[in-house]
């Protein structure tokens, strides 16, 4: 049987407006909505969709942070996932530490691929994939937007959307793969794969157990909002709105 | 201890792409703003690298080092990080950069998970030796984040740096010769340049996009498409309309999707979600086409018009068509 690793990560919903915190370097989580971060989600349906196409496959989805971070990973499990690995812990967690934990998972267990989120969308730093990958001695194939796994779960094909074009290649497995949006478009977690994930196997393990060195190596001294956009105005007609175009903004 | 810079100068064949020099750029300021005692370029590559490190030797480094092997000849992550390695045993910098291009994001956390360094992504600005600047939350916040390590990783953000101007005396110029083994578990098959009529959407000066007021996959082609094609613009769509299958996933522009920032950017039936405005307020100039006066998109639009699209937007195309012929 092959087993896939999907790392997803817990991230504020995309339709929240970020508030900094007090505090000055994190953001304010209070009613705050979560959820599987949308790269990720990518990956844990295509680690579906392979399942579904050659069978003997066992899809495990895995997640760092705080009690709440079950919620995202019964979402996985809805969606189709066959179990989830919940590492526990309140502390920051930066793509160094993050990729430390998840090469613990990796080796305890033995996977044909590990396929996750090209970045995630609250510190967009897209390393994790590659760092982990680098750590494995795994070769990586980051942004892919197809991807095509032969039946032995030997070598994979891989189209990258790379700047300018398309780039396609072969990788030997295991490997990492990140995803990109065009890769597919995620499902909805039916009623019934609700249900049966309450029933899945959802494993909690306490970060401090591991015996990992998760010491930030990249620290929030700071945030601040961006500098806000200056007032427009509004046009009363598809002419007007030319005429500025061209003779104010000069964009025409 | 000399503390130096090592930036990573990307080049295909003789080329050298304009991105490349702005890594020069912010290698150049970064070695300014805090003392750095020297600036070393490297090129990784295949036939041509030589002539690539002619090329940007008199742009302000100390020194450019190249690595010229058949195994890099196309790049593979795997290969490059190899090489890159053996760059690093004779030669201990204090700081690696290079361009938060695919490449740079692709290279570098293999090259900071060796030299066990913190990398900073995307970077705007130096803050001073050890912090840096860069946008989170595609752009909603600011943050300086602070490198623990000693060494440190840095990609820079293509758009915030000029590109660095040539006119400096011609530094010295060395070949690095490295074996790199050749199975690395990757091959590379074959490269697509998009061929489309049309921009791509990151690179694209102008942007039309959709929102899900425009109903149906037929009314996006029409009315979008259509005025996009009249402006050699890029399409876009708000997730609602991707979620609505309006558009295709990858035309998607906001935090979930791509994060844009042309000269100009037509909204048209975008209300404006949060998700939506981060991927698109870096642009230049913001037109909002919507009937909802209170629609958010209206509060980032530097020209609002409160219009109905269905109106609007074919008055728009038949203006521009004629103003063309």
């Amino acid at each position: 049987m092959a087993k896939i690793l999907v790392p997803i990560k817990r991230v504020v919903d995309y339709e929240t407006k970020v508030r900094i915190h007090a505090d000055g370097n994190k953001i304010s989580e209070d009613g705050v909505k979560w959820i599987v971060n949308p790269f990720d989600e990518i990956a844990v349906e295509e680690a579906i969709r392979l399942k579904e196409q050659k069978g003997d496959v066992e899809v495990v989805v895995a997640s760092i942070g705080p009690d709440g971070t079950s919620e995202q990973l019964r979402t996985a499990l809805a969606m189709g996932a066959d179990r989830a690995i919940h590492v526990n812990t309140d502390a920051y967690i930066d793509s160094d530490a993050a990729h430390r934990i998840l090469a613990e998972i990796y080796l305890r267990d033995s996977f044909q691929l590990v396929i996750m989120g090209k970045q995630a969308i609250d510190s967009d730093a897209s390393q994790t994939g590659q760092l982990l990958a680098a750590r494995l001695g795994l070769p990586q194939a980051t942004f892919a937007s197809k991807l095509v796994i032969d039946d032995s779960f030997a070598t994979a094909t891989v189209v990258r959307e790379v700047d300018g074009g398309l780039e396609t290649l072969r990788i030997k497995l295991p490997a990492v793969v990140t995803t990109d949006l065009r890769l597919n478009q995620p499902r909805y977690p039916s009623l019934p794969g609700i249900v049966k994930a309450k029933k899945k196997p959802l494993d909690v393990i306490e970060l401090s157990g591991l015996g990992i060195d998760t010491a930030p190596k990249v620290r929030i001294v700071s945030m601040q909002p961006p500098a806000p956009r200056k007032a427009g105005v509004k046009v009363g007609s598809v002419a007007e709105l030319l005429d500025k175009l061209s003779n104010e903004a000069k964009v025409i | 201890m000399s503390r130096v810079i090592l930036a990573y100068i990307e080049n295909n064949g003789v080329e050298v792409p304009k991105g490349s020099l702005s890594t020069i750029q912010a290698a150049l300021l970064l070695k300014k703003a805090h003392n750095y005692s020297g600036l070393v370029g490297l090129l990784l590559g295949g036939d041509g690298t030589e002539e690539a490190a002619k090329k940007v030797a008199a742009f302000g480094l100390d020194e450019v080092l190249y690595v010229k092997n058949n195994l890099l000849k196309t790049y593979l992550a795997t290969n490059y990080a190899l090489a890159f390695k053996k760059v690093l045993e004779t030669l201990a910098p204090t700081v690696v950069l290079a361009l938060a291009d695919t490449r740079g994001r692709d290279l570098m956390p293999r090259i900071s998970q060796h030299l066990d360094a913190g990398q900073a992504s995307d970077v705007i600005e130096f803050v001073d030796g050890g912090r840096f600047k860069r946008p989170m939350y595609a752009g909603n916040v600011l943050a300086t984040v602070e490198i623990t390590t000693a060494r440190k990783v840095v990609t820079v953000r293509q758009s915030a740096f000029d590109v660095a101007k040539s006119g400096a005396s011609e530094c010295p110029i060395r070949e690095l010769s490295i074996d790199i083994s050749a199975d690395s578990g990757m091959e590379f098959l074959s490269f697509d340049t998009v061929k489309s009529a049309r921009p791509q959407l990151v690179e694209a000066d102008r942007i039309v996009s959709g929102g899900v007021s425009l109903k149906s996959k037929e009314n996006f082609e029409k009315y979008i498409v259509a005025l996009a094609d009249v402006l050699g613009a890029a399409v876009g769509a708000s997730r609602a309309a991707v979620d609505a299958e309006y558009a295709p996933n990858d035309w998607q522009v906001g935090q979930t999707g791509k994060i844009v920032a042309p000269k100009l950017y037509i909204a048209v039936g975008i209300s404006g979600a949060i998700q939506h405005i981060a991927g698109m307020k870096s642009s230049k100039t913001i037109v909002a086409i919507n009937k909802d006066p209170e629609a958010p998109i209206f509060d980032v639009a530097d020209y609002g018009l409160v219009a109905d699209l269905y109106q609007a937007v074919p008055e728009l195309i038949s203006v521009l068509t004629a103003s063309k012929s």
